[in-house]
């Protein structure tokens, strides 16, 4: 038994807004004539309290079960004039907004009676959407108090902590042995130069004396299924299966370095390195004695091979040279022939040419005698930096001043174009790079005994594989891709999931905290609140006209659709966002949008054209 | 010469206060229909021709919505959407494209212009290109004449 309609439309004028331009009265008059419409008054403000009041008593007095206004956007006014309905006892999806001010008198203020017959054609079609509106609820769905967090890194650490801090267990994957992450491997960090295993010690005991922090290390992430607030995980830790579910999921993955094959001689000189490898040989103290070295940057980076700047590279390699110049005995290795010495003499004095120059330039500061000369400390022990650069990034606070020391410091910085790039080979057993010199306009050459390669942080081999486990998007450099770049950053677009660190592109120690921190803090907000409210415009599915060809689950941006034991669709209501994009695709018309129908939308369409037909 | 100019302005004048066409424009909520607040708000002014139905997404716009509308007497329909890479809804905008870009070639093989269906993407801050959008298609519109359905 189908209820009655009475709608209630209440015309505003807005002041003069509406009202200078529409003739309002005859609006209100021709809202009286459409199917339904029980009541119809003109508001000279709706929005306000006496506006407010007509709607509320109207409601009461004419048992109105759907009410339009028609005023200015419900993208400003919606939420209160549905507040009043509700306030009547009304639910707040039998409300309908008409948009004459923006969408017809501020626009049409020339017009004269056509606004007003446009008007009457835009109440018209609310009218026409009012009639088959329905009451919706909006579902609560539960949130188990768990969560995973992907990768035992610093930011899946610090992600851990933080989440488990606020009382909820968390896994922690791990896919090593050891928690740590890329940061195990460097050597000392920039700003401070702390010791990294030093740094690193704290982070991995909170996590490991943390009794809210289920450690699994050795494992992997086998199995994901669900929607936020019920993700049913199956993780495979150190061979076992175990089962559970969680209520959101962080995705701290990390990133590689990458590995610049058939670059600069990387495969065929053992002294030319990465960035990272310089670091492990000092932490190990391997490195060989070395009397001049040469960094250069964007390898593979910017255009070269990947399209972006891995930030990271300038402020690392100058603080490498800062290590050389400055505290180079504290990172040469004790047992002076690592591996790396055997196949290139590095054990070499600077060649004649350039100590020669060094004792000119010497004699020439000892004639000076400038006391800021004399005193200003030549390349420790005498060795020769040079960081072969296209532009230096030192973006940040104190980075500049570092960049400024390594200069005061004779660490060459020199500018190549990535159209003529420094050419590495080997001459009479000795490294040399050879490169056009921009500024002097000549091709020069450095014997070096050591070339480091500043090569960009990668997304690792298994980020498509995870990417298709928990059904979130990579972006076209392989990094995982958040909800949005500024509003969202470390949200996914699927709600309960999040993601921090090098996972979603190259970023030092400092902003991974940061990152894991936002990303802790999004991840215990269902977890503290303990449920999450569905929306209310969600795709519903007519089970009876489904043939289930999956047509919707590929199109569906947010996995909210997956086949039921009947072989036919079937929406999670907790994940769908209602963007009815599945409805438009649905060969059989099986799918419609709540608050959105077809018959809604073709309703209003019908009303429009409604002159046209005759 | 001056006098012929204007009795052509006066001639389309009067053409125009004969037929004034109707055309459906799907607004997404969450750019294009912003964009068209912010025309209103700034207060550019633009032919009346044109109903509004706001839908949540552009990628919401069934195909067959826009063949009713046409069915229904229909002179133009016009999708608008949020620009690529800023769906609200992460990428509905690019099956909207696919959609229209099709849905053109099949209005075209049933006799009509295709010039009838356009797709824009007007961002929540381009009042101004919803204006001009407007204008250029009503305008194209009129040269176009009205959907043929309705003289039988």
């Amino acid at each position: 038994m189908k209820e009655d309609i009475r709608i209630g439309v209440f015309v505003c004028h807005c002041g003069t807004n509406i009202g200078g331009f529409v003739d309002v009265p005859s609006v209100v008059e021709y809202s009286r004539t459409l199917p339904g419409v029980i009541y119809a008054t003109g508001n000279l403000y709706t929005c306000a309290e006496d506006g407010l009041a007509s709607i509320r008593d109207a409601i009461k007095e004419h048992h109105l079960n759907r009410v339009i206004v028609a005023s200015c956007t419900p993208r400003t006014h919606a939420p209160l004039f549905q507040g009043v309905c509700e306030e009547a006892g009304l639910n707040k999806y039998l409300f309908t907004f008409v948009n004459i001010r923006e969408h017809c008198s501020w626009v049409h203020m020339k017009e004269g009676p056509k606004a007003t017959e446009k008007a009457k054609d835009l109440v018209r079609m609310g009218v026409a959407r009012a009639q088959l509106l329905e009451p919706k609820e909006e579902a609560r769905i539960d949130v188990e108090p768990k969560a995973l967090v992907i990768g035992g890194g610093i930011s899946g650490m610090v992600a851990a902590t933080s989440i488990a801090n606020h009382g909820f267990p968390v896994y922690l994957v791990e896919k090593e042995a050891d928690f740590g992450g890329f940061v195990r491997n460097l050597n000392n960090l920039y700003l401070g130069g702390k010791d990294a295993t030093e740094m690193l010690k704290p982070i991995v005991d909170q996590v490991t004396s943390n009794k809210n922090i289920i450690k699994c290390l050795k494992s992997k992430v086998a199995g994901v299924d669900g929607f936020i607030g019920n993700y049913q995980v199956a993780l495979d830790v150190d061979g076992k299966e175990v089962k559970d579910k969680v209520g959101v999921i962080v995705l701290a993955t990390g990133a590689d370095e990458y590995v610049p094959e058939g670059l600069f001689g990387y495969d065929l000189y053992e002294n030319v390195v990465t960035l990272t490898e310089f670091e492990i040989l000092c932490k190990r103290k391997t490195l060989p004695k070395i009397s001049s070295i040469a960094f250069i940057q964007c390898v593979g980076s910017r255009g070269h091979v990947k399209s972006y700047c891995s930030r990271i590279c300038c402020n690392v390699a100058i603080k490498n040279a800062l290590n050389i110049a400055e505290n180079y005995q504290n990172i040469l290795g004790k047992d002076e022939r690592g591996a790396v010495v055997e196949k290139v003499g590095v054990d070499m004095k600077a060649p004649e040419e350039i100590a020669e120059r060094r004792r000119r330039r010497r004699g020439r500061r000892d004639r000076e005698g400038g006391e800021e000369e004399a005193e200003a400390p030549a390349p420790s022990e005498g060795i020769e930096i040079a960081i072969f650069n296209r532009d230096i990034m030192s973006y940040g606070l104190e980075h500049e001043l570092n960049y400024n020391k390594a200069r005061e410091k004779h660490v060459r910085f020199v500018r190549y174009s990535p159209a003529n790039p420094p050419k590495v080979y080997t001459e009479n057993g000795k490294l040399v790079v050879d490169y056009w010199h921009d500024t002097l306009k000549l091709q020069r050459k450095m014997n070096v005994d050591m070339i480091v390669l500043s090569t960009p942080l990668v997304s690792p081999p298994s980020a498509p594989g995870i990417s298709k486990l928990l059904k979130v998007p990579l972006g076209q450099d392989g990094f995982f891709l958040e909800a949005h770049v500024k509003l969202r950053p470390v949200d996914f677009a699927t709600d309960g999931i999040f993601v921090c660190g090098t996972a979603k592109g190259p970023a030092d120690i400092t902003e991974c905290v940061f990152q894991a921190q936002a990303a802790a803090s999004r991840a215990a907000i269902p977890l503290a609140r303990g449920y999450v409210q569905a929306e209310a415009l969600t795709a519903i599915v007519d089970a009876d006209i489904c043939t289930g060809c999956g047509t919707c689950i590929e199109v569906c941006p947010y996995g909210a659709l997956r086949k039921n034991m009947d072989g036919v669709a079937e929406v999670i209501v907790a994940a769908c966002k209602g963007c009815g994009c599945c409805g438009a695709t649905c060969p059989e018309g099986a799918i419609d949008l709540s608050h959105y129908t077809d018959s809604q939308l073709l309703a209003e369409a019908k009303a429009a054209l409604q002159e046209a037909i005759q | 010469m001056m006098a012929t100019n204007a009795e052509k302005l006066v001639d389309e004048s009067t053409a125009s206060e004969e037929w004034d066409p109707k055309i459906i424009v799907f607004c997404c909520n969450w750019c294009s229909y912003a964009g068209a607040d912010l025309a209103g708000v700034s207060r550019l002014q633009m032919p009346t021709d044109f109903l509004v139905i706001r839908t949540m997404c552009s990628a919401r716009v069934d195909p067959e919505f826009v063949l009713r509308a046409f069915a229904k007497g229909a002179d133009g329909v016009l999708v608008a959407g949020c620009h690529p890479a800023d769906c609200h809804y992460i990428g509905g905008n690019y099956r909207t494209r696919r959609r229209i870009a099709i849905l053109r070639v099949l209005l075209e093989q049933y006799g009509f212009d295709p010039d009838r269906l356009r797709l824009e993407w007007i961002s929540a801050s381009e009042g101004e290109k919803f204006q001009k959008t407007i204008r250029e298609f009503t305008e194209r519109i009129k040269e176009i004449g009205p959907n043929p359905l309705k003289e039988d």
